[in-house]
């Protein structure tokens, strides 16, 4: 039995912003399944009240006190963008 | 004689001593590439005109203090780099040739002034183990050129084993750093997790990321991590641990060595000549007073299911900050903002990449959390547990780096599956987030060299360089360097 059909895949693209072709939806469906048969494996094991680690250090979090700092300029984080009016970045239209 | 055959601190000697200049070592570097790079492909961006300038500023102020004052270093292209090119070898950040800030590890290496030749190829966005998945070129092994230098680091350790530098940074995921050294016969070591910082690294999977050295020698990586580790506010996963002086643990003395040996790591998805080899390096160790006993890793086999889940769900997320909007490639195709994002990733993004955002994305969507997602991360916790269970009773885990030499090119691109089991060995180890090293240990018929892995506990890379060197010091496998088509140093 499959793991995940077309249609997911489809879905999944649609979910991550990427847009495939019918033929590029039929190599990751196949590709993916086979990833996720793969990775089933893992079922073997009995996890049952085993904490997930997210982070192997115990990390705790950083408080810094609420400052402005001096970091790069407008015209700076403006410069590598694609298109631009205003001192902001500029986008297609959002509604269609 | 290359220069670049001298030690890092032999070279800094002969700096100091004026008997060679920056700017000698800077026309070193440039006069391998120009002769080999058409080969070994090694450098997406190079640096020519500020690395010269630089080189002649230094020469002229020269008091020669800086721990790597004038020495040529490469960098691994997703380590950003302010007003150099910084693409990850992808598409979507082709254009951008004047990113915004230094990494920190960056600016910790032109503190100690060491001089930037230049942009090290890699698998796009870090994904992948023989650099085919570069949307630019394809880095060639330079000890023969048919065959890959590993991956993702690909270029960092080739240009390292060529003499184009005579060290770089890489970074490494699942064995990124480590398995392109063991291709490559150079050494390369993946620090404890928050052992370096993060900032100015193009994320992959935050959680396992590291930044590394890749050089010759155990001592110039010593020498190396000893600049570029440390805690950084701007990171706040790096760890505020003291930074030991990492040369100093450089003893050649392993006689009290415990080593645990994991069977999981002699299975039969390892080459018999690689086996071989690293059983003839644990009888080295014996001969040099350490001891090795055989254990058990018991959850290694399901190391990289676990990792390619976590990986691709943390890249997921991370990758979706490529959109179009303030930096990197737009797609020209699109009167909608939705359409923009889609055909600028679309089109910016291999298809490993995309294969890898959608594995993550599915494993993270509702319904499906807790079967894949939240269980692998289940399992992680068991292969920590491995580990933390091993390095109670012993100092360092020791194992071939990679089950095999380097493959050939183009003969794994047909199944990412079979892609992936190239880094069975080293992804325990991140998962784990302690350190791990490949130092070479012998070569195999065909030629190609072979790593030898060795592991130690949380912020112990100290006992990983003892243990290392030792060995390379007992050995002459470090010595041998490629022909490159005879035009041998």
């Amino acid at each position: 039995m499959s793991r995940i059909s077309e249609d997911q895949v489809k879905h999944v693209a649609n979910l991550a912003r990427l847009s495939i072709t019918e033929d590029e939806a039929k190599t990751f469906t196949k590709q993916l399944d086979d990833i996720i048969t793969y990775a089933e494996q893992l079922n073997e094991l009995d996890t049952e009240g085993v904490e997930p680690t997210t982070h192997v250090l115990d990390l705790k979090n950083v408080m810094r006190k609420d400052e402005p700092k001096d970091w790069i300029k407008k015209e700076d984080a403006l410069k590598n963008a694609p298109d631009q009016q205003d001192g902001q970045f500029k986008v297609p239209s959002i509604m269609d | 004689m290359s220069l670049f055959e001298h030690s890092l601190k032999e070279l800094t000697q002969k700096l100091n001593n004026k008997e060679i200049t920056a700017t000698d070592l800077v026309e070193e570097s440039y006069a391998r590439i120009k002769e080999v790079d058409d080969d070994v492909k090694a450098f997406l961006t190079l640096d020519e005109e500020n690395a010269r300038a630089y080189a002649t500023e230094l020469d002229q102020n020269a008091d020669g203090k800086a721990k790597l004052f004038g020495l040529p270093i490469g960098i691994k292209d997703n380590i950003v780099t302010k007003g150099l090119r910084t693409t990850a070898a992808s598409q979507i950040l082709s254009n951008l040739y004047d990113p915004l800030y230094d990494a920190t590890v960056v600016q910790k290496v032109q503190q100690e002034k060491a001089v930037t030749i230049g942009k090290l190829n890699m698998d796009e966005f870090a994904m992948g183990s023989s650099n085919e998945n570069s949307s630019f070129q394809a880095t060639r092994n330079p000890w023969n050129t048919d065959h890959v230098p590993g991956g993702s680091s690909g270029g960092s350790a080739a240009s390292v084993a060529a003499g184009e530098v005579p060290f770089s940074l890489g970074t490494d995921t699942g064995g990124s750093i480590r398995q392109p050294a063991s291709y490559c016969g150079v050494v390369g070591l993946k620090p404890t997790y928050g052992r370096v910082s993060r900032f100015g690294l193009i994320a992959f999977a935050s959680s396992l990321d590291q930044i590394g050295p890749l050089t010759r020698s155990v001592e110039d990586n010593a020498y190396v991590l000893e600049t570029i580790a440390g805690h950084d506010e701007m990171d706040s996963t790096s760890a505020n641990v003291d930074v030991p002086a990492y040369t100093e643990a450089l003893t050649g003395d392993v006689s009290n060595l415990k080593i645990a040996v994991p069977k999981e790591y002699f299975t039969e998805g390892v080459d018999e000549e690689v086996k071989a080899s690293v059983r003839k390096a644990l009888e080295k160790y014996e001969e040099l007073g350490a001891t090795w006993e055989e254990v058990s890793l018991p959850h290694s086999k399901y190391a990289l299911s676990t990792y390619y889940l976590i990986a691709s769900s943390e890249a997921s997320a991370n990758l979706a900050r490529f959109d179009g909007v303030r930096y990197g490639r737009r797609s020209e195709n699109a009167d909608t903002m939705i359409d923009m994002f889609k055909n600028s990733r679309s089109e910016g993004f291999g298809d490993e990449v995309k294969r890898r955002i959608m594995l993550g994305t599915f494993a993270l969507s509702s319904g499906y959390y807790d079967a894949y997602y939240k269980k692998a991360q289940q399992v992680r916790t068991l292969i920590k547990n491995d580990f933390d269970k091993i390095f109670e009773d012993y100092d360092v885990v020791i194992g071939p780096t990679a089950p095999t030499p380097a493959f050939k090119i183009g003969e794994q691109m047909d199944n990412p599956l079979t892609m992936y089991a190239n880094d069975i060995l080293t992804i325990p180890v991140n998962l784990a987030g302690v350190p791990g090293i490949s130092v070479p240990c012998g070569f195999a018929e065909n030629g190609l060299p072979i790593g030898l892995q060795i592991i130690g506990k949380h912020f112990d890379e100290s006992t990983v360089y003892r243990a290392a060197h030792a060995f390379e010091q007992a050995t002459d496998h470090h010595k041998q360097r490629p022909a490159l088509g005879g035009k041998a140093q």
